[in-house]
């Protein structure tokens, strides 16, 4: 996403708008990948906002000034009412994209999706062959699925996105990944490097890549970029746990950015709530202008003014924002320290140490993601 | 399979389903929505994009900017296909 520029004002000062919206309908899914976004506590359904509170969320935003909506879950389209909500999206000027699993719609309702106003597509791919895309995503006969999902986005010449979430178990088969990106002629594909929270930090041991493994992901990448230029457009996300400097997360917090969770929770990241520290707000107890505006969470680290040394005085500092709050606060207990991922961090080696040593762990083990997994690992 | 698209005089480029030109009230610009991008145009690029409609070629939309705008045809012709070139290589652009 191009950046917007946010300029450094004091963080107790709202920066303009935010970009765009990451509704998480909801955390029903029928896939458990082990390094799922979704926090480990993952909510009920009975805990879902219903469609009048989506569509006020939806037209709140709009004026707000975001300009894009990725519907997300869990699975949105186990969500019956995507398709109001894509209308809406779409009369008041979103861009609509749908975040899918692709397991669950048929050609059907991907044509009424499509017709409410739907603008792009991004499938997941777990794997690029059948056997390990149904063993890492828990779901048997979802890799056939899939590929007749793709088919019918290609149908409703609707644009698609692959996206290829990568770790330690299937970078073997990165260049096939690439191979199928371009059969499904997708546009784009995202080559994504596991980010460890929530369900993929419980699963950091089964996941690590070595750091060989990463090298000669890179390489494949950018000789890929060079082949398939005006074919395939490669995103490529790389693991900070081997980087030098840190990834400019969301854009900077609370700068351009912001996720509802299913039951209304409004975060500025769909990590944030591993930050135990910090408590949000949720829609519609409140606006989302008022939220965003004068939430402790948007507020706590907006901006500048928190960040502590070197980071305040660093010629980088709005360039990633201090990094990644929620890896600072995983790593080192708390979310105002430097991100572990930067080089200048005193914890910097130890997250190269914890890389290291996962990355050889020997046990290729999941805990994979359900509900029930999620409350025991609460309860412990 | 899909392949590269090269732009030339010839070409009729157009912005494909999923690509959107909008005017982004909030930040006074206009901007193209795509698949997770944002791309701000320029008034330049934007006089471009906009006679991007699947209906007149690279020849006559460079014509009709060098008549608008009082410009040498060659010199906005290469800017209207390297501007072209680069969306179609990011897949926001078909011809």
């Amino acid at each position: 996403m191009t950046s917007q520029p946010s300029g450094s004002e004091p963080s107790g000062t709202p920066p303009g708008f935010p970009l765009a919206i990451l509704a998480e309908l909801t955390h029903r899914c029928p896939l458990q990948c082990p390094y799922c976004s979704n926090p480990v506590a993952l909510e009920a359904a009975s805990a879902e906002l219903d469609t009048d509170t989506w569509l006020r969320a939806i037209e709140e935003v709009a004026e707000l000034g975001a300009l894009q909506i990725h519907f997300s879950g869990g699975e949105p389209t186990s969500r019956k009412d995507l398709e109001t909500l894509i209308r809406k999206a779409n009369e008041v000027g979103l861009y609509s994209n749908l975040i899918t699993a692709g397991v669950l719609v048929g050609e059907d309702r991907l044509s009424s999706l499509a017709d409410a106003g739907l603008d792009h597509v991004q499938l997941s791919f777990q794997d690029s062959e059948a056997a390990g895309c149904d063993r890492i995503g828990g779901f048997k006969g979802g890799f056939e699925k899939k590929l007749e999902f793709a088919k019918s986005v290609n149908a409703l010449d609707l644009p698609l996105t692959a996206n290829m979430v990568v770790h330690r178990q299937n970078l073997a088969n990165l260049e096939t990944m690439l191979e199928l990106a371009v059969e499904l002629t997708a546009r784009r594909v995202e080559i994504a490097h596991v980010q460890y929270y929530g369900w993929a930090y419980v699963n950091r041991a089964a996941l690590m890549p070595t750091r060989a493994q990463l090298e000669r992901a890179t390489e494949i990448v950018e000789e890929a970029r060079e082949r398939l230029k005006g074919i395939l457009v490669i995103d490529y996300v790389v693991p900070d746990y081997y980087a030098k400097r840190p990834k400019s997360c969301m854009g900077g917090w609370g700068q351009q950015f912001l996720n509802i969770s299913p039951a209304g929770k409004v975060l500025p990241c769909h990590a944030a709530e591993s930050i135990t520290s910090l408590s949000f707000d949720r829609f519609p107890d409140k606006s989302l202008r008022e939220i965003w505006e004068t939430s402790d969470a948007f507020l706590a680290y907006r901006g500048t003014d928190w960040m502590p040394e070197p980071c305040r005085s660093c010629d980088r500092r709005e360039i990633d924002w201090g990094g990644c709050r929620c890896q600072a606060f995983a790593i080192t207990g708390a979310a105002d320290n430097v991100d572990p991922a930067c080089a200048l961090s005193p914890e910097h080696e130890l997250l190269q140490a914890l890389a290291q040593e996962d990355s050889h762990a020997g046990s290729d083990d999941f805990l994979y993601r359900t509900r029930r997994t999620g409350l025991e690992l609460q309860d412990a | 399979m899909t392949e590269r698209i090269e732009i030339t005089e010839t070409s009729v480029p157009a912005l494909p389903r999923g690509v959107k030109l909008r005017f982004d009230k909030q930040r006074d610009q206009w901007v193209l929505l795509a698949p997770e991008r944002l791309f701000v145009l320029d008034s330049i690029a934007l006089e471009i994009v906009k006679r991007c409609k699947g209906e007149a070629n690279i020849d006559e939309i460079a014509d009709d900017l060098a008549t608008s705008f009082s410009a040498p045809k060659d010199v906005v012709m290469k800017d209207v296909i390297a501007l072209l070139q680069d969306l179609t290589d990011k897949r926001i652009l078909t011809a």
